[in-house]
């Protein structure tokens, strides 16, 4: 694995205000990497640095071993971006809006025509690619913008909520088409305040507060780590005193009764065989046994607990 | 910054300058404008004709009489030219940055590999070129107009002098290009610096010949004992009156295009001594007679353009 991206001691001021104070951050290459937060924590400003858009106020950026900052064109070249809220020349047709930024990419006029259809062909806009822009739904332009990246051959994407605003089959169609391009080794940096979403695709997550990373990691690391790692297994059994039956079973460390013979059962590891072969075993009815893994969400209120959400804005 | 950058600040720019001429040139709004343009334009001409074809008399610059003549109730070309350009850079530049704000295309077009400088210069070289197109082709059209009706070919001197007039037409319009493109930087919303834009042109065509007299009697006032001082006020008045570039591309036109024209200030009567009363100057002398108003025109699209340049390196990308 090489880094792609590595940021060490990122500071931007505006003003008085520290949008971004202090971020750390390395992004190994293929990675899907999550940039997760509360609105205003910093997560557009460092991602504006890392392209080389707003000028740090200290710290050091390294984007595929260049220097946005010196080197900005060559970072650009080499880095697609779709902003937030993307935009598009209302006037002019899908295809002409591509074979625009093409052109500013450098991309040669030959070559472009052939690029351009392979990428509306992958973002399944080809039918619509004679089209003005101004009819687009709003799932359309996101594709439009990542069809944009796939144009350029960009080595590294950089989402800025690219799934907000959108239908949920929208969002699927678009999480497909990053999970594909990932897999073709394309490094994704996505930001978003959706974690539900960042939980199904992103391989490592950064958690921001306050313009700071308070924690990177795997999610499951990450749920281990703020959880405690529990494990929340509910049953539903009938002719088996619980609290007996399970009184030896390793790694259980605590039982409650809900209602109508249903229980939970919180454990440190996925006991969820062990407790069907103690129930069975003591001659129960086992109707159920489900296991409910901790979110992202969980993580995320848990870590943002006593948190004034309008201080953070 | 101290740390130098990398790569060059052009790349890109004819893409954008291009990419700009052909949206202009696409859209209704220049269309509306053109339109204007060109209706005023052969209504002017065409009553110049008939104003020349009934006065009977030799001249030696027949042609350019078609650009200066006035027939009531129309005015010449030249003056609705220098009406109406600045409406047409205008409507080129208000809304060239903060449109591209409002539409969200600014990241977007930023993120691909081009520095800022190109943008901006990319945009007012598009509406250069637009300007350049339309002028040239109303430039074609009244010449033409004018070999057809009168019958007579333009001689080369004439030519001469369309074609300075048309660089001075060109240069003027460029200040209100600029002017738009500085609004529309500093200002966020379209339709302010539309406004802010058209303020502008109002204040400096209409309101600023009202002014300058009014301003140069506060600062001067004439004393009724010195004749000096009269000849002292008109003096401040005419420099106040040329911080407007209507009043310079007005002087230049006059200069350019009624050869007979041997000074744009107050002349004495000795100082007129030994010359040919309405003798056409030679063109050399015609151009060093109006060379500081182009120079200040010239300058004027500078500052302008340095304006709307630092204030746009200096603006947050984000929206």
């Amino acid at each position: 694995m090489t880094t792609v991206i590595e940021a060490r001691g990122l500071i931007k001021r505006y003003g008085r205000f520290a949008a971004v104070d202090g971020i750390d951050l390395a992004v190994e290459k293929g990675e899907v990497f999550g940039l997760l937060g509360p609105n205003g924590s910093g997560k557009t400003t460092t991602i504006l640095l890392l392209l080389g858009l707003t000028e740090p106020t200290a710290g050091s950026i390294s984007v595929l071993g260049l220097d946005p900052l010196r080197q900005p064109l060559a970072v650009k070249t080499r880095v697609g971006y779709l902003p937030d809220q993307i935009g598009f020349y209302d006037h002019l047709t899908a295809w002409e809006n591509l074979a625009y930024t093409a052109r500013l990419a450098g991309v040669i006029s030959k070559e472009a025509d052939g690029r351009i259809a392979g990428a509306l062909g992958r973002v399944r806009l080809e039918e619509v690619a004679n089209r003005r822009v101004a009819t687009f739904s709003r799932g359309m332009r996101q594709r439009l913008g990542l069809a944009e990246v796939l144009v350029k051959k960009a080595e590294i994407a950089i989402l800025d909520e690219p799934t907000s605003g959108l239908d949920p089959q929208s969002t699927q169609e678009l999480l497909d088409l990053i999970r594909e391009l990932a897999g073709e080794g394309v490094t994704f940096v996505l930001s978003s305040h959706q974690l539900a979403m960042m939980q199904t695709i992103c391989d490592r997550v950064a958690l921001f507060r306050r313009g700071q990373v308070g924690l990177v990691g795997r999610v499951e690391e990450l749920t281990a780590n703020v959880l405690g790692g529990t494990f929340r297994i509910e049953v539903e059994t009938e002719n088996a005193d619980l609290v007996k039956v399970l009184a030896g079973v390793r790694h259980v460390s605590g039982l409650t009764p809900l209602q109508d013979r249903r229980w939970r059962i919180d454990a440190d590891a996925d006991v969820r065989a062990d407790v069907a072969h103690h129930i069975v075993g003591a001659g129960g009815v086992l109707h159920s046994i489900s296991m409910r893994k901790a979110t992202l969400d969980e993580v995320y209120v848990r870590f943002f607990e006593g948190e004034n959400h309008d201080v953070a804005a | 910054m101290t740390s130098r950058r990398e790569g060059s600040p052009f790349a890109g720019l004819s893409t954008i300058a291009l990419k700009e001429a052909a949206d202009h040139m696409n859209s209704i709004r220049i269309h509306l404008v053109m339109v204007l343009v060109l209706l005023t334009a052969i209504g002017s001409v065409y009553a110049a004709i008939g104003q020349i074809k009934a006065t009977v008399g030799e001249d030696q610059f027949l042609f350019l009489r078609l650009f200066t003549t006035a027939q009531q109730p129309l005015p010449s070309f030249v003056f609705f030219l220098g009406f109406l350009v600045p409406l047409v850079a205008i409507a080129l530049g208000f809304d060239a940055i903060n449109g591209e704000y409002n539409r969200r295309t600014l990241s977007r077009v930023l993120s691909q590999p081009i520095y800022r400088d190109a943008l901006l210069t990319g945009k007012f070289m598009g509406g250069l070129l637009v300007i350049a197109i339309c002028l040239l082709a109303l430039w074609l059209l009244v010449t033409g107009l004018g070999m057809l009706l009168l019958g007579l070919p333009p001689s080369s001197e004439e030519i001469t002098r369309g074609l300075a007039f048309l660089f001075a037409s060109f240069v003027y319009a460029g200040v209100w290009l600029a002017v738009a493109m500085a609004f529309s930087t500093i200002v966020k919303s379209p339709a302010t610096s539309a406004l802010c834009a058209l303020t502008a042109w109002l204040l400096f065509t209409v309101f600023w010949p009202m002014l300058a007299p009014l301003i140069a009697g506060a600062v001067a006032p004439v004393d009724p004992l010195d004749p000096l001082t009269a000849v002292h006020q008109i003096d401040v008045q005419q420099a106040i009156a040329r911080i407007s570039p209507n009043t310079l591309y007005g002087e230049t036109t006059l200069a350019l295009l009624n050869p007979a024209t041997r000074s744009l200030g107050l002349l004495f009567t000795d100082q007129l001594s030994g010359a040919l009363m309405g003798a056409p100057l030679p063109f050399s002398l015609s151009v060093a007679l109006i060379w500081p108003q182009l120079a200040g025109m010239i300058a004027a699209l500078l500052v302008l353009f340095t304006i709307a340049y630092v204030s746009f390196q200096r603006q947050e990308i984000r929206a």
